[in-house]
């Protein structure tokens, strides 16, 4: 995984409630077998909308995410963060995400910042009047900061020790194949196997 | 203290706890399909890893296969069903293929083989995994990372969620269906209500379903944004198990159902969140936004976009939906009608559709997709194709189909549908489609009549 120290560019307001990954990234998308090529599907449907605000040339190169609530709700797909990632966003904020996606970005070290729905519009607002701001999202401080004003995020510090290292997760458990075959042995014996 | 059934069965599965760390959960069920592993076989390929305990990995295919059996036309899915085919082999992973009788629905196929038990866990590289909860196991969606960490080690880092009592009181009344509460619930509680929390669907209703009803209940917890629903095994949990084939048999029977009968909430447990719904205020209910929390009693009108929750997001559902405030929802016409998906494919669900057809004609398109090759043998078995095609309804090969229209089976822009699926984003069964979700029963009479109807209308 990539880490994740600070980062700082420019920002695209997404003013839309319950992004689904449906959204992110439809289904006629993930039949690759691939980890590659998925910027092409990202928000396909709404980017045929001239309007669709990834369209506005004003936002070209904006690295940050800016969405309403419940982002990520629906499907389990980990291609809308690859989309993502490969269409170059490195941070997404929201007031809301949904669960799967949010662990899904943490993985693949697309760093989800949850802020209070009020800071997300204020954030919009400033963006929409002045595109080229500039906004750095600082992990170590969690911390967001732009010209305007600063805001403080909450993440656990075990993921964002993940973050800031880059770690692998499995080969962060794998130091504890140990344990893991000491829990195997103590396992009810009348749990079903698949073959 | 006492425990809540969901910190039960969490507690007996901790590998390893360690301070300010997600708890490393023991994974006893893996599920997998052709979407969303190809790419975590490739990971443990390029690291040079094994499947650990490919024994208690399944994998079928279901998401993007056709319908109709033969080959599939679309090479981009047959590249990915041939991965997975490739990749299962190499593995050393049981796959149940396109054709086998033991193919279907991955959240189908689980339950049907008796794969899943009380007080397991479960994962699948798919959102309603949280279907298996039904039995009272722990079970819920992944990300591609997540499978391939689970396919090395067969453990999850995870941090344990919260916890949410949803308390349905009182009974349903007649023609009011598990479908119904859930949508009912979703409305309440809204699409983000569950996040972060096990949901434990309980009360005098939810003892009442079958286990068919609780699979479709516990299927939509993730539309309610909880990763995982479930609910206390019982009777008829047990009942349900009792002779499938991965059940136990003899003397470990009765040891697991002496287990199982100890998987219940205490009475001293206290619950982060509670939700009350009564049961017998309920009536048939049905979407007419674009995400599950939009929806109403089907005998209301389209409301007002100021009168919800959230008017910009009403507003652009309607005009995505092509829908005025005030329509009374029976006046909504449809195109379409879908039976099938994880939520409503099982035999209990076909049997409803097939009473309501019966001697009836379908004045809609209507595709009823069994949701494994079990049931539609078994469906086969009681005749009710026949009552299906008789009514003019297409009956068709096991699988996902126009639940997320990867496979060929989609509505065209501005087609409208009646699907007893569980999601109703833009899009989701075909680019510019417009998806209602309903019951089996609502779908039934939808397809009898042409625009959404109630059991009790026909
Ligand atoms: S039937 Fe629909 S919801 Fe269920 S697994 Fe298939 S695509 Fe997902």
């Amino acid at each position: 995984m990539e880490a994740f120290t600070t980062h700082t560019g420019r920002a695209v307001p997404l003013r839309r409630s319950n992004v689904d990954t449906d959204q992110i990234i439809p289904a006629v998308w993930l039949k690759q077998v691939s980890r590659t090529g998925f910027e092409k599907g990202l928000f396909a449907a709404w980017r045929e909308d001239p309007a669709f605000v990834l369209n506005d040339p004003t936002y070209e190169n904006a690295s940050i995410l800016v969405s309403g609530p419940d982002f990520g709700t629906g499907s389990s797909r980990e291609h809308a963060v690859w989309a993502l990632q490969q269409y170059g966003f490195r941070v997404v904020i929201s007031a809301r995400f949904g669960d799967i996606f949010r662990n899904n970005s943490t993985k693949m070290g697309l760093l989800p910042v949850v802020l209070p729905a009020e800071v997300v519009e204020k954030l919009q607002a400033e963006v929409e009047a002045d595109p080229a701001l500039e906004v750095t999202v600082d992990l170590a401080a969690r911390e967001v900061r732009w010209a305007g004003g600063s805001a403080a995020f909450e993440i656990d510090d075990y993921t964002r020790w993940r973050l800031l290292e880059g770690l692998d997760d499995i080969g962060l458990t794998l130091r504890h194949a140990d344990d893991i075959s000491t829990y195997e042995s103590g396992r009810q014996r009348w749990l079903p196997t698949t073959v | 203290m006492g425990l809540t059934l969901a910190e039960k069965v969490w507690e007996r599965h901790v590998v390893r706890r360690a301070d300010g760390e997600p708890d490393l959960l023991y994974i006893d069920l893996h599920l997998v399909h052709e979407v969303t592993s190809p790419q975590a076989f490739d990971g443990l390929r390029l690291a040079g890893r094994k499947v650990r305990r490919p024994e208690l990995t399944v994998a079928t295919e279901d998401h993007n296969v056709p319908t109709v059996l033969g080959p599939i036309a679309d090479p981009v899915s047959k590249a990915q069903v041939e991965t997975l085919r490739k990749n299962a082999a190499e593995f050393g992973v049981r796959l149940y293929p396109m054709g086998d009788a033991g193919q279907g629905v991955v959240h189908i196929i689980g339950p049907q083989f008796g794969l899943t038990q009380p007080g397991m866990t479960v994962v699948c590289g798919d959102s309603h995994t949280s279907t298996h909860g039904a039995f009272g196991a722990i079970a819920f969606g992944i990300g591609t990372s997540e499978v391939e960490h689970v396919l090395a080690t067969q453990t999850l880092p995870v941090y344990r969620p919260k916890t949410m009592a949803i308390e349905v009181n009182g009974e349903l009344p007649y023609g009011v269906t598990a479908k119904d509460l859930i949508l009912a619930i979703i409305a309440q509680i809204g699409t983000g209500g569950g996040q972060g929390h096990i949901i434990e669907y309980r009360g005098e209703a939810v003892r009442k379903l079958s286990m068919e009803g609780r699979m479709t209940v516990c299927n939509m917890s993730i539309e309610a944004g909880a990763r995982a629903g479930m609910i206390a095994p019982d009777e008829t949990t047990f009942a349900y198990l009792k002779g499938r084939r991965h059940a136990p048999t003899g003397e470990a029977w009765d040891t697991a159902v002496e287990y199982w009968r100890t998987l219940r909430t205490d009475d001293d447990a206290v619950f982060d969140t509670v939700v009350e719904i009564d049961a017998s205020t309920l009536s048939p209910f049905v979407t007419w936004g674009t995400n599950p929390g939009q929806g109403a009693p089907l005998n209301t009108a389209i409301p007002a976009p100021e009168d919800t929750g959230d008017p910009a997001a009403a507003r652009r559902a309607l005009e995505y939906m092509g829908l005025t405030a005030g329509t009374p929802l029976t006046e909504v016409r449809v195109d379409t009608v879908f039976v099938g998906s994880c939520t409503n494919g099982r035999l209990e669900d076909l049997r409803v559709v097939a009473d309501l057809l019966r001697g009836r004609t379908v004045t809609a398109r209507t595709l009823i997709v069994p949701g494994s090759m079990q049931v539609k043998a078994d469906a086969e078995a009681e005749g009710l194709h026949e009552v299906f095609t008789a009514a003019g309804a297409e009956w068709r090969a096991a699988g996902c189909s126009m639940c997320l229209g990867m496979n060929p089976d989609t509505l065209s822009p501005g087609e409208r549908s009646a699907s007893t699926s569980n999601r109703n984003f833009e899009g989701r069964q075909g680019k510019g489609g417009r998806t209602h979700l309903v019951s089996p029963q609502v779908a039934a009479a939808t397809a009898v009549t042409g625009r959404l109807t109630a059991p009790a209308d026909l």
